[in-house]
């Protein structure tokens, strides 16, 4: 393609198609084209969030935009990144192939940038290449010329300041064209390997239906692919374009061929020569840049650990202090709204239903959401500003211990709070297997929803307040200590046999650190949080419901107490036929019931003992429900809640999967309910096993 | 950031393996393992056969390594940066 060629205008409004590198500031540029005219949803099949915004051109023409995964080369080595790929090729049914396509460059970082812009001009469609961050690039000595590269490239070349909407209206008027070039650029195929790409090419318009432009640059890639990454919902290619291209392989080997090697290495060739055409190094500075100063403090050896420390405890901090004002506040609110009903309907199974069943189950998972949101609001800032990656770096040497990389690092100590903030952030991490054993872990990590229960427990434990404190804080870390390597541990374990695959890779880009930008932030933690609250809602919902209905019916003779009412309902009954089970680890039937209804979320069983023991006080002080616990007795006269039976009453509750909004989350994360009815089988059998055996050897023992 | 640097740097050169490299050194990649996702990826990243390299540091517990090329950090383990064969660049001779 040596002459311009002009894009014929479609006839609908063009769809674009918003590609990049990670780090490159395409959300923001997102953000910014779009406003909060968004549209946020999942590919069908797979956990990739898919994006789609509206911006307004000059004249008001609205633009589609889709925001597609970041990603470093068309190679994809992630469900991201092969999403990208297939939605590029038109190999996606559930989303119209992009007309055309707006192309980030960080202009402080071109070369590396250049490569997915150099495989993405392939395609033939009309691109539009946004150099970002020109400031950045400006500040550090380095001169971009646009202009020469749009002579070079042929196509429009804008150079912008995304942070600060410098750039927009020049794009935005690019978009508005109604015709746009396509690049003239062109690049020599290494001589061994165009035979096989004229011929792929060929099959691929054949057998595959693809335009024989598009053909071409399947074939390039299909030649570094290898389509190790498959995801659902993308189109796969005929048998004889597979058969071609093995029979390719096969003869390459046999020469030994570098083939894939030799592709990359001429296009980083033309992308090296383009570069020393437009970039002017001279005025560059050398030495340490801030960033490089940052992390002499922030990866060294002593230091680093520090401020890993300092960080982690601010997080803890605020999740545990800032969360608990508006916790409370919900708390309030949710009995508030109880009362109205109470006091706007008429008595009857049907205002309990609201009351207790929706709202008071809904309630308490709702309760969470403050913790949920400052954690993500923390994750965001932590990949915003760059040091996600510094965390990842510093981690990987311990995680690879088990079979994992650093980047499951976060993931796994933001479950400490909540396991569902911390199993969607795992998006992170690009190797599907690693991913996978990250969620089927994370919920081993001691949540918040965890702490009431041992609270209350150690409470019974030492019923004299004679005790020393240490006692009691080293029952608590003990607990934080067993989940953390029981999840350490099965991690290991499940890399080795279950989801076992190749050692995970740790090549990863440190990107300069950056002043975070609070909007997207923000922005961020609010589409997490409502992505949680509309896929889990219902099923949360529909568990109240079940479980208040178990608790509620049968009906007890009018004037039963709650507990009399409690113990002759299905849970009661369920309660009893769990008995058998649960006594090899010293529990009854009551507490049985209280692990029943600890599945709307942990801490409900300790509403659920003040009501069973009869001890619900109006204020929730627990010092009368643990009165209660201590006056429990099974019914041959021995006490039910030994220190023995409470110790094994916790190691339970680390273990035991019992929430059912994790398991909604980790539903929407894998796809399945293979996953998450697996978990609960580990989790719970685990801790059936562990606390069987801690309680047999201590009666044994005399305890 | 120079692609080829001219022959009299590379007189005193030695060929070692990037997770030889002292930390502060530049290095030119030489030798590169031709299978393995893991290097196609390296590549792609825009680690190639020519390319200069500079090892920044080592993470604080020795692995993974983090280098500078082509003007950004990339952090690899040592694991890949075994099979990567370096000609060492003296600084000035």
């Amino acid at each position: 393609m040596s002459e311009p060629v002009k894009s014929v205008a479609p006839v609908r409004a063009p769809i674009y198609a918003l590609v990049g590198n990670p780090n490159c500031g395409k959300s923001t540029l997102f953000n910014a084209l779009t406003g909060l005219k968004q549209k946020i949803g999942n590919y069908p099949g797979v956990t990739v969030e898919k994006k789609i915004g509206t911006a307004y051109s000059q004249h008001g023409q609205p633009l589609t935009i889709i925001d597609l995964p970041g990603a470093y080369s068309l190679a994809a080595r992630s469900p991201d990144e092969a999403v990208l790929r297939d939605v590029l090729l038109g190999r996606r049914a559930d989303t119209p192939m992009p007309d055309r396509i707006v192309c980030i460059a960080d202009a402080t970082n071109l070369e590396r940038n250049l490569y997915l812009v150099h495989q993405i001009l392939d395609l033939g469609r009309p691109v539009i290449l946004v150099l970002n961050m020109m400031d950045v690039a400006e500040r550090s000595g380095l001169v971009v010329r646009a202009a020469r590269m749009e002579k070079e490239l042929g196509i429009p070349v804008i150079p912008c300041e995304a942070v600060n909407g410098k750039g927009l209206v020049e794009l935005k008027l690019a978009m508005s064209r109604p015709d746009l070039p396509l690049s003239r650029h062109s690049w020599a195929i290494p001589a061994p390997i165009a035979p096989a790409v004229s011929e792929i090419a060929a099959s691929l318009a054949e057998n595959d239906q693809r335009a024989p432009l598009i053909a071409r640059a399947e074939a390039l890639l299909l030649l570094t692919d290898q389509d190790s990454v498959r995801v659902a919902g993308s189109r796969p290619l005929s048998a004889r374009t597979v058969e071609i291209l093995r029979s390719w392989e096969k003869r390459w080997e046999g020469q030994g061929t570098d083939w894939a090697g030799s592709l990359v290495n001429s296009r980083y060739e033309v992308i090296s020569e383009l570069c020393a055409h437009v970039i002017d190094r001279d005025g560059a500075k050398t030495g340490a840049s801030a960033s490089d100063r940052i992390d002499s403090v922030v990866t060294h050896p002593v230091w680093g650990w520090l401020v890993l420390g300092t960080i982690m405890a601010a997080l803890f901090l605020s999740i545990f202090t800032f969360a608990q004002v508006p916790m409370d506040w919900i708390g309030e609110r949710m009995a508030a709204l109880a009362d109205w009903v109470k006091r706007v309907m008429p008595a009857g199974d049907l205002r309990d239903l609201v009351t207790d069943g929706a709202i008071g189950g809904v309630g308490s998972v709702i309760t969470f959401l403050p913790q949920i949101l400052i954690l993500f609001f923390f994750i965001g800032l932590l990949e915003s500003t760059g040091y996600m990656a510094r965390a990842a770096f510093i981690m990987d040497r311990l995680m690879s211990r088990v079979g994992l990389n650093g980047k499951s690092f976060i993931p796994l100590l933001g479950s400490y709070a909540c396991a569902i903030p911390g199993i969607m952030a795992t998006r992170t991490i690009e190797d599907t297997k690693d991913r996978l054993v990250t969620i089927l872990v994370a919920p081993l990590m001691s949540c918040s929803a965890r702490l009431p229960v041992y609270l209350l427990l150690i409470a019974a434990l030492f019923p004299s307040t004679s005790v020393p404190i240490g006692a009691k804080v080293g029952i608590m870390i003990s607990m934080y200590a067993l989940g953390t390597l029981g999840a350490f541990g099965f991690a290991w374990l499940f890399k080795r046999t279950l989801l076992k695959g190749e050692p995970p890779l740790m090549i990863m880009e440190l990107p300069p650190y950056r002043l975070p930008k609070l909007r997207d932030v923000a922005l961020h933690m609010i589409e997490r949080a409502w992505l949680f609250l509309k896929r889990a809602g219902t099923i949360i919902l529909g568990i109240s419901i079940i479980l208040w209905f178990l608790t509620a019916y049968p009906k007890a003779p009018v004037g039963a107490t709650g507990s009399e009412q409690i113990a002759q309902s299905f849970a009661g009954m369920a309660g009893h036929a769990l008995e058998p089970v649960i006594k090899p680890l010293g529990f009854d039937w009551e507490i049985g019931i209280g692990l029943i209804t600890s599945f709307a979320a942990r801490e409900v069983f300790v509403s659920s003992m003040g009501v069973i023991f009869n001890a619900e006080s109006s204020d929730g002080n627990t010092a009368t429900l643990h009165d209660a616990l201590l006056s429990a007795k099974w019914p041959d006269g021995h006490a039910l809640f030994t220190p023995l039976v409470c110790i094994t009453l916790m190691v339970f509750y680390v273990f035991a999967m019992q929430c059912v909004s994790t398991l909604a989350v980790v539903r929407r994360e894998t796809n399945s309910w293979r996953w998450p009815a697996f978990q609960t089988l580990y989790m719970t059998g685990t801790a059936w096993l562990v606390c069987m055996i801690i309680y047999q050897t201590g009666r044994a023992l005399g305890f | 950031m120079a692609e080829s640097e001219p022959a009299f740097v590379l007189f005193m050169a030695e060929t070692i393996k990037l997770s030889s490299l002292t930390i502060g050194a530049s290095a030119v990649v030489r030798e590169y393992p031709k299978q393995g996702s893991a290097f196609l990826r390296l590549r792609e990243m825009g680690v190639l056969p020519g390319t200069t390299v500079t090892l920044i540091r080592t993470a604080p517990l020795g692995d993974p390594l983090e280098i500078k090329v082509r003007g950004y950090n990339l952090t690899l383990r040592k694991t890949e940066a075994e099979h990567v064969m370096v000609e060492t660049l003296n600084p000035a001779t």
